[in-house]
């Protein structure tokens, strides 16, 4: 989300409250694994302790989207099960991300027929994709940290109540 | 009993004609006219000799030109005998199958299956709704005049890029 400030509304502690949110919010990542499909069994395994992602900060998963803060579509998605991720996106809570896992959630894999939703972000906007079939634990963990680097680059609009009055 | 001795045995219940039997892959197989074919499938269920009391599966392929369109294709097996069945019955598109559910409880699902991808009726079947699609869905998707690339999603798809915006054509199918 980039943000335009306004002239002479920086207030000078702008960079360091962008960059302390940023700091906080990139060390404490929920997951919301939504996983259809095989690339579960790897989204487990960089889960488990070998590829501990709780170096990261990212190794509690909620499984209540109104608890978490990143989206992680794990596997192939089908037109049928597609109005529940929609439903599972618009139940989160800002601020929100979103990642892609795998082949198939990315752009419908080797599936290009009449069940598969061909890419979530079709549906729901993404922050990062993830290639390869499934990806391999580095992939995911070097996601997640350009996902950290992403989240600790935003922009908070500190005045967003005075600007929209 | 081998696949030889289920044709024998079978040919001998059922002589007269229009009932055609061979060996395919090591495996028996029987074509059957539609007329006949509740009364070969209780035989196959019932008769001690034959036993065949595992519904394996009930699948059909569509031959898109041929004057029947489909070929539904029974797979039988016998656990106390451990021998298999294939049975092959041809139907129209309009033709209704008569249902194996009463004899296989295990036909319920495949049939609604069958029903989903084929659009091939089953009459006396007590839901023969979609099993897999969803119930927007038009069309029966594993036919062979459904068009590969046709998409029918439930909600509305947005692209990330305004530059891609999705076209559907007069047959359905999405393009960017």
């Amino acid at each position: 989300m980039e943000i335009t400030y306004g002239s002479g509304e920086k207030p000078p502690y702008q960079n360091a409250v962008d960059r302390i949110l940023g700091w906080g919010r990139k060390y404490s990542i929920f997951f919301y694994p939504f996983i259809t499909a095989c690339c579960g069994m790897e989204y487990m395994s960089v889960a488990s302790s070998h590829y501990d992602i709780d170096r990261f900060g990212a190794g509690l998963p909620r499984f209540s989207p109104r608890q978490a803060d990143v989206l992680l579509v794990v596997g192939t998605v089908n037109h049928k099960v597609s109005p529940v991720l929609k439903i599972i996106w618009d139940q989160m809570t800002e601020p929100k991300w979103s990642i892609s896992f795998g082949a198939c959630a990315s752009v419908g894999g080797p599936y290009d027929n009449y069940a598969v939703l061909q890419g979530v972000d079709r549906i729901v906007p993404v922050d990062i994709y993830l290639p390869g079939c499934p990806p391999r634990p580095e992939t995911v963990i070097d996601g997640l940290l350009k996902l950290h680097d992403k989240i600790q680059n935003q922009k908070h609009d500190l005045f967003w109540k005075r600007r929209n009055k | 009993m081998t696949s030889e001795e289920i044709i024998s045995c079978l040919q001998d219940r059922f002589p007269e004609a229009g009932i055609e039997c061979l060996i395919d892959k090591g495996d028996a197989v029987v074509n059957v006219p539609l007329e006949r074919l509740t009364e070969l499938l209780r035989t196959m269920k019932v008769d001690p000799d034959f036993n065949f009391d595992m519904f394996m599966d009930i699948t059909a392929v569509d031959w898109l030109e041929r004057s029947p369109r489909f070929d539904v294709v029974y797979h039988l097996y016998s656990t106390s005998h451990n021998h298999r069945l294939r049975i092959k019955v041809k139907v129209d598109e309009d033709d209704p199958v008569p249902s194996s559910t009463g004899l296989w409880t295990a036909a319920d699902w495949m049939e609604r299956e069958v029903w989903d991808m084929y659009g091939i009726r089953f009459s006396g079947h007590p839901n023969l709704v979609r099993l897999l699609m969803y119930e927007e869905f038009k069309g029966h998707p594993l036919r062979k005049d459904y068009p590969y690339d046709k998409r029918q999603p439930l909600i509305e798809e947005t692209w990330p890029s305004k530059k891609m915006q999705v076209k559907i054509d007069d047959r359905g199918i999405h393009r960017p």
